[in-house]
């Protein structure tokens, strides 16, 4: 990560600002994140968190300062690249963010479709996926129909998908009973060890702790400090 | 990917049932009234072609005339200007082509004893001259003739009718246009609430990578295929009217002499094509403000 100069950074940002209005939610953000690392972007509520993860995929423009991804500048980035730019994004938001219409198949299936995937290997992935999430049993059942729990084992299942290159998480267990949680972060590591990004954003200090990886801490949209913390560290700095 | 694209958009139209169905009749309304008016030009030109092709002046002979006459007027109503043929008919002859025009009210020539149709010489003009104008001044002429008791013109009328009916058309293009106008904008308003019903999902497909045409095509084949059923229901619904309709006119003020016909497959497929359009074009301009925002 920061100070890591031979490593190959996927993200870069330099002296970035955003604004909401006349509110200033992001504040002079520089920051590097390498490849196939686990990051942790904590602070309180409105700190910017999302924010800064919403800016990655273009989710919100950048009001001022830099963000490069994997090499491409998104202040000169097409609009019609926006779509392939998102490709390289496993999001798993806080609501989930399924289509309650479509049934757990479809969720998944539809990052695959998007990319123009052909029936037969998406069939073969979607099953895949859900297995590996332990949700093969609900192929054809319906989001409402979910517990939060099987909801965000979905959500992760349609962000690893596409064997994306970052998975950004926002507050992924927020919502969720400490079993369930547990699911999600041993499927994040998994997504770690196959060679992606991972980026949670979260305010959960024991979560950090259980986990390890670095730490960017933000508080009123300043980026305050970058740490990294062990595993099962139990004095966590934040 | 087009297998895909139909069936979401199937999908779409039964996920989305009241929506779309509020789209349909009103494509099928819009194309019932504008085919109405169609299927009523078709008919009124068909009518007033019949007529046409069979323009002539009948002109009735005074009773007393003679061979030698005769044949003087025939002499004298062939040097006109735009004659083209004359044929000489004989009470008897007018008598026989009467009753077998009315072979069904046959019994009405049952007690005639005596025949009360005089001679007449029918006129053909030549087809450059058969402008309104130009037939009423030549009738003119052959009624001022001394063997002519009377000249009957009986599609005098007609001109004026198709002039009414010229007039009629033209009101009938602008009002085609106004309803395929009118079509597009409710097509457009009620895609937009579909679409609007469905932003968050069209959102979160942006954000797993989706394109724009991807999010697009089958709200486009929703559009075709709401387009195609509206006209569907419509022509059904013109159809069963024209069967009811048609027969009743034809017995009432044509004595079955004339036979009405439904829209040809040209014009249905005509008609069909422009309905997807609108679909379509409803679709295309209420995605394209949706998704610039």
């Amino acid at each position: 990560m920061i100070d890591a100069p031979e490593k190959t950074f996927i993200i870069r940002m330099f002296h970035v600002h955003h604004n909401y209005g006349p509110k200033k939610a992001l504040i002079d953000i520089t920051l590097d994140i390498a490849k196939n690392e686990f990051v942790f972007i904590s602070g309180p509520s409105g700190a910017g968190k999302t924010t800064l993860l919403k800016l990655l995929y273009l989710g919100e423009p950048v009001s001022e300062g830099q963000v490069l991804i994997d090499g491409i500048n998104l202040a000169r980035i097409p609009r019609k690249r926006i779509p392939q730019l998102r490709r390289k994004f496993g999001i798993i938001f806080q609501d989930y963010k399924l289509i309650p219409t479509k049934s757990v198949y479809d969720n998944v299936a539809l990052v695959l479709e998007a990319a123009g995937a052909k029936n037969r290997l998406i069939q073969k992935k979607v099953k895949s996926v859900l297995r590996l999430v332990g949700m093969e049993d609900r192929l054809k059942s319906f989001p409402p129909s979910l517990s939060g729990g099987e909801q965000q084992r979905i959500a992760v299942a349609r962000a690893i998908i596409g064997d994306p290159k970052i998975i950004l998480a926002d507050e992924p267990t927020g919502s969720l009973d400490e079993e369930s949680a547990e699911v999600i972060l041993e499927l994040l590591r998994g997504v770690l060890i196959r060679g992606a990004t991972v980026i949670i954003a979260t305010h959960d200090k024991a979560l950090m702790r259980k986990t390890g990886g670095c730490v960017l801490h933000l508080e009123q949209g300043r980026l305050e400090a970058s740490r990294f913390i062990e595993k099962q560290y139990d004095n966590a700095i934040f | 990917m087009i297998t895909l694209f139909f069936k979401r958009a199937i999908e779409d139209i039964f996920k989305n049932r009241f929506l779309n169905l509020v789209t349909i009749i009103t494509i099928s309304l819009s194309i019932l009234i504008a085919s109405a008016f169609i299927l009523f030009f078709v008919n009124t030109s068909e009518i007033i072609n019949s007529w046409e092709k069979g323009l002539r002046i009948m002109a009735y002979l005074k009773p007393e005339i003679n061979n030698d006459g005769l044949k003087d007027l025939k002499l004298a109503i062939q040097s006109l200007n735009d004659v083209d043929t004359l044929q000489f008919i004989s009470k008897q002859e007018a008598l026989s082509r009467l009753k077998a025009q009315m072979e069904h009210q046959s019994s009405l020539f049952e007690n005639l004893t005596l025949n009360p149709l005089p001679d007449s010489i029918e006129i053909r003009m030549k087809a450059s001259t058969e402008s309104w104008q130009k037939i009423d001044s030549l009738a003119a002429q052959i009624e001022a003739l001394p063997q002519i008791d009377e000249v009957e013109y009986g599609q005098r009328w007609v001109g004026r009718f198709a002039q009414i009916i010229s007039l009629f058309r033209l009101a009938g293009y602008a009002i085609g246009t106004l309803f395929f106008m009118a079509t597009i904008f409710i097509v457009a308003n009620t895609i937009r609430l579909v679409i609007y019903s469905r932003r968050e999902e069209v959102e979160i497909m942006r954000l797993v990578g989706a394109t724009d045409n991807f999010i697009k095509i089958p709200f486009y084949f929703e559009g075709l295929i709401q387009g195609a059923l509206g006209a569907i229901i419509g022509l059904v619904i013109l159809y069963i009217a024209f069967i009811f309709i048609s027969a009743n006119i034809e017995k009432e003020f044509f004595s079955g002499l004339f036979r009405f016909h439904f829209l040809s497959p040209t014009l249905l497929l005509t008609i069909l094509l422009v309905s997807m359009l609108v679909g379509w074009l409803g679709c295309y301009i209420s995605l394209k403000q949706f998704l610039k925002q």
